[in-house]
């Protein structure tokens, strides 16, 4: 099973500005100071290894499209149709060669955020495609078709090429779709969402945003740390810092770094990918919170070690 | 978990010893309440001797943030010090060391909430 991240930014897309770039560049000469490369592949080698990711990277704009590939498998499966389904959308297409596709697609729920990227994924418009969206929520048909009716969007919902199924999954059930068992977990959001435990072969990935966590409810956590249990990797909502996540931004429907490490621990996964970065927060920022999450496991260690990465467009992880 | 309160001056200090997590965070959650409401009430500053607790969880650290809510609501204040080296490498990682205000000793919390106050420790 291969995960791989097209959109990880929450509640809208981001891009670098042209001030931010510059500001990497100048950080990197600084940081270069006395140095000489004599090739490309000695700068490369440098900025690889001697550089913060925050420097050399970004983790990315694009709202949350989350795809798992599955070995041999000739089905795409994919989380949430965010900005990230447009790039996505390529992939496929390029893959494809012109050969019709069918995608799996599974929803935690409808925010804007979340289906954006729809009206831009190319497979939709060829005819011959096959896409099965799936998800809990009743409203699912009424949201992607609303997002493509006048005065919002120039192509309307009726007219795309692509065969085009909404499949209603039931909440704590597992569904086995192409080869892969799918149970959606009810989670604490405006208007709900859905967390996914897929799983393939033995292999667990676990895609959870868009998921408030009350700390004082018990039976709360210890569903969580049940729907986790023994997960190879868990996509967790880190969009805050714990105190942000509890005071002003408490019942915004997000969750934080700390409390992803704490439920990973309890449900003896094995690695926590922090995801649905705030939009406010630059790269160094989202380094930060990274390395503190780190830390944080390091101090409360006890029985396993939980790996902590945090997604960036881009990122891909083989189990 | 124990909470034990003395007064010094228009300040309780409040020493906090044990482990704060989810197996404890209840009945601390509901004393800690009722020591903050006590001393809003009065006007005065709580201040969290934190020397004796040895692990603080997010739900432990939740506590705290409600405390803080109560005692701002009442126009009063909460003042942490003295945290052990664990417990305040937790507050920096979570960030609240941004929403409290974190001091040294109790002796220099009490300075800072008035002349008296660290008198009346001094002598204690």
């Amino acid at each position: 099973m291969r995960i791989r991240f097209w959109g990880t930014r929450g509640s809208i897309p981001v891009a670098l500005t042209a001030a931010d770039v510059r500001d990497k560049l100048a950080q990197a000469l600084v940081q270069a100071s006395g140095r000489t490369f004599a090739t490309y592949e000695e700068a490369h080698a440098f900025a690889s290894s001697e550089l913060d990711f925050s420097i050399t990277h970004t983790f990315g704009g694009h709202s949350p499209c989350v795809e798992i590939e599955l070995p041999g498998a000739n089905e795409y499966f994919v989380c949430d149709m965010g900005s990230g389904a447009r790039p996505f959308g390529v992939h496929v297409m390029a893959k494809q060669a012109r050969a019709p596709a069918t995608v799996n697609v599974f929803m935690s729920h409808v925010h804007w955020d979340h289906i954006m990227g729809f009206p831009f994924f190319g497979p939709a418009y060829a005819p011959g495609t096959k896409i099965r969206i799936h998800g809990v929520h009743d409203v699912l048909e009424h949201a992607f078709r609303l997002q493509q009716s006048p005065p919002c969007f120039p192509v309307e919902f009726d007219p795309l090429g692509a065969d085009i199924e909404f499949v209603k999954l039931t909440a704590d059930k597992p569904h086995t779709v192409g080869g892969l068992t799918v149970t959606p977990h009810l989670q604490l959001h405006s208007g709900d969402s859905y967390g996914y435990r897929f799983e393939h072969a033995g292999k667990v990935a676990i895609y959870s945003t868009d998921s408030e966590h009350k700390l004082e409810n018990r039976a709360e956590a210890e569903g969580f740390a049940k729907f986790f249990r023994g997960a190879d990797v868990v996509i967790f909502d880190a969009m805050y810092a714990l105190a942000e996540a509890i005071s002003v931004k408490a019942d915004w429907g997000h969750s934080s770094n700390i409390v992803g490490v704490e439920l990973c621990q309890m449900a003896h996964a094995k690695h926590l990918v922090l995801f649905h970065h705030e939009p406010a927060n630059n790269d160094a920022t989202l380094e930060g919170l990274l390395k503190e999450a780190r830390r944080f496991e390091e101090l409360t260690r006890t029985d396993h070690a939980l790996k902590v990465s945090a997604a960036y467009d881009g990122l891909e992880i083989d189990l | 978990m124990t909470l034990a309160s003395r007064r010094y001056a228009g300040a309780v200090v409040l020493r906090v010893e044990g482990r704060l997590d989810q197996d404890t965070c209840d009945t601390f959650r509901a004393d800690l309440m009722r020591e903050v409401d006590g001393a809003a009430r009065e006007g005065g500053t709580v201040v969290l001797d934190l020397s004796g607790l040895e692990y603080v969880s997010s739900a432990g650290l939740r506590c705290f943030m409600l405390a803080s809510r109560e005692a701002k609501a009442m126009q009063a204040r909460i003042y942490v010090a003295q945290l052990q080296p664990m417990v305040d490498e937790i507050f920096g990682i979570s960030h609240f060391n941004l929403v409290f205000q974190v001091f040294p000793t109790v002796r220099d919390a009490l300075a800072a909430v008035s002349p008296e106050a660290a008198a009346a420790y001094r002598k204690a």
